[in-house]
């Protein structure tokens, strides 16, 4: 019974960790990035003085803004708030890994974006439903291609549950899966395109017409957008976590023993910081591609996924 | 049961031989030209490094010998000839407009799966330690041949064309441990000369047809008569390959 309760504790606090994380993170990449490309950088701490300074700010509303627009947000978070609490991050086997598995999280960032692209149109200026339009299409062709690359794992893993499998890799050892790294390419490609950087979305753009994230939520403000900028910040979080559990899951806690945990926040931190610095060589050497080339994108990531799929039926299993 | 069983060296064959098969995939989405040709000499490198690992795993010092031999052929020789053609034809910057990029890579995807199909019953009867990868050695065939059929741009199709040697090559090692030495060196040989053929074959297409695009070779017939441009500017749509 002691040991439930501290298992749900941690659980907690390891969700509180992962959402209070998670502009940190945005402000080490947005870090490395100026660094990268000789501007003057902002501390690391930026994005929480843009939380607080949103959340202090007067609300101004659309006069024909509907209760949707001004639940959106709201619903958004949420949704981000459970996906953060079923990834682990620090630790494997803790007990709110049951609320739901892989499929139900892809669900979670499919309602968090449809209720985005309602309250896109809520408001009926043009470029609200312009995004609406776009993040639909992307989100169409990338939702299929993420559910592949999951299936890939679960299939190896034999189950759904994020912390189960997690721990099955981190059993398993070094063994070199071919359709480990092409779910891992198509995860990456998915999720660049999913957490609008930059190939696909920019997201420092202020030119309205190139946005594709950033045009569903202009007419936001107030403690409403710094909810929204939050949950996307979460989102990126959550794709860099899964990349990290599922592809380097090792230095991970599998017990709930102080130094174990002191093991698995040093090794996840340092992880993320890595991955940061990658998506940032990314971002750097790539331009932002036309919108229409983004289907291919998205196609070669399907490609990747069903491939990763394929290679796993064809060259792992089987006598 | 699967590969967690495999030894580290099989894994590793394993994981390359998918690799290779990605390299396929590269060379049926990229409409570069130069692209194109070092992601040939990429898979070469890696049916090399496969060819390397069974030697090593089985022990057959013979295929060292096939793997230089890929090496030699694959990764320097014909990438090379390729890339030397290509800039003396002036061509090493064009792009070809492949029509339908994404269902291209999903008739792969198909013909990965109908190789599957088709290996499962050369696997019940493999004992070797590499026979999972026999589906991927058809697949690698199957593409080069969807990748003639598919692209216009000769050399595409001669990339195409020594892709499915590679298949073959490859099915051959990860099958029966390679074939006879004195068969891969004909074959070696016959490439070679087939990659030189090629090569005189690009300057006469060029000068008959001022162009590599074999959408364009329907117009044999005007071409042998007298002044074939003159006939062409005067009615642009009659060669029109769509």
């Amino acid at each position: 019974m002691d040991s439930q309760l501290t298992a749900w504790a941690l659980a907690a606090a390891q969700a509180l960790l992962f959402i209070a994380a998670a502009p940190l993170l945005a402000g080490w990449l947005q870090r490395v990035k100026c660094h990268m490309q000789n501007r003057a950088a902002p501390t690391v701490w930026q994005p929480y003085r843009n939380l607080s300074k949103l959340l202090r700010k007067r609300m101004l509303l659309a006069q024909n803004a509907s209760w949707l627009f001004r639940a959106v947000p709201y619903i958004v978070f949420g949704a981000m708030l459970l996906a953060a609490a079923v990834v682990p991050l620090i630790a494997v086997r803790l007990p709110s890994a049951a609320i739901a598995d892989m499929i139900v999280l892809v669900g979670f960032f499919a309602l968090a974006r449809f209720f985005t692209a309602l309250a896109g149109l809520d408001i009926g200026t043009a470029f609200g439903g312009m995004g609406a339009s776009r993040e639909m299409m992307v989100s169409a062709l990338a939702e299929p291609a993420m559910l592949m690359a999951v299936f890939t794992l679960s299939m190896t893993a034999s189950t759904t549950n994020l912390s189960v499998a997690t721990g099955y890799i981190l059993e398993a050892g070094l063994v070199l899966r071919p359709s480990f790294l092409f779910a891992l390419l198509a995860l990456a490609m998915v999720a660049v395109a999913e957490s609008s950087r930059v190939p696909v979305d920019n997201p420092a753009t202020h030119l309205e017409l190139t946005m594709l994230h950033e045009a569903m939520i202009l007419e936001y403000g107030g403690r409403h957008l710094a909810l929204i900028e939050w949950a996307s910040q979460i989102k990126l979080m959550i794709y860099a976590v899964l990349i990290v559990d599922f592809f380097f899951p090792w230095g991970i806690a599998t017990g709930f023993g102080a130094k174990a945990l002191a093991v698995g926040v040093m090794a996840v931190a340092a992880k993320l910081m890595l991955l940061a610095v990658l998506l940032v060589v990314w971002e750097t050497v790539l331009a932002k591609m036309r919108l229409f080339r983004v289907p291919q994108f998205l196609g070669f990531s399907f490609m990747l996924s069903l491939l990763a799929m394929l290679t796993h039926v064809v060259l792992e299993t089987g006598g | 049961m699967g590969i967690a069983s495999l030894d580290l060296y099989s894994q590793a064959i394993v994981l390359f031989a998918a690799l290779a098969l990605f390299t396929s995939f590269i060379m049926l989405a990229q409409a570069r030209m130069m692209p194109l040709i070092f992601t040939f000499a990429w898979q070469g490198l890696l049916l090399a490094v496969v060819t390397v690992l069974v030697a090593l795993v089985s022990n057959h010092p013979h295929l060292y010998i096939s793997a230089a031999l890929t090496f030699a052929l694959k990764v320097v020789v014909i990438p090379w000839l390729l890339y030397r053609l290509s800039v003396r034809l002036g061509m090493q910057y064009d792009a070809e407009a492949i029509a339908h990029p994404t269902l291209l890579l999903l008739g792969g995807v198909a013909l990965v799966i109908f190789s599957y199909h088709v290996a499962q019953s050369i696997v019940h009867l493999s004992g070797l330690a590499t026979r999972n990868t026999i589906a991927v050695s058809i697949a690698i065939e199957l593409l080069g041949m969807l990748l003639m059929c598919a692209r216009k741009s000769a050399v595409a199709q001669v990339i195409g064309f020594m892709s499915m040697e590679s298949g073959i090559f490859f099915a051959a090692v990860v099958s029966t441990y390679g074939m006879p030495l004195i068969v891969e060196l004909g074959v070696a040989f016959d490439i070679l000369v087939a990659s030189i053929l090629f090569g005189v074959f690009f300057f006469h297409l060029r000068d008959s047809f001022g162009s590599l695009d074999v959408g364009q070779f329907n117009r044999l017939s005007e071409a042998n008569q007298s002044m074939p441009l003159r006939e062409a500017a005067g009615e642009p749509s009659a060669g029109d390959p769509a």
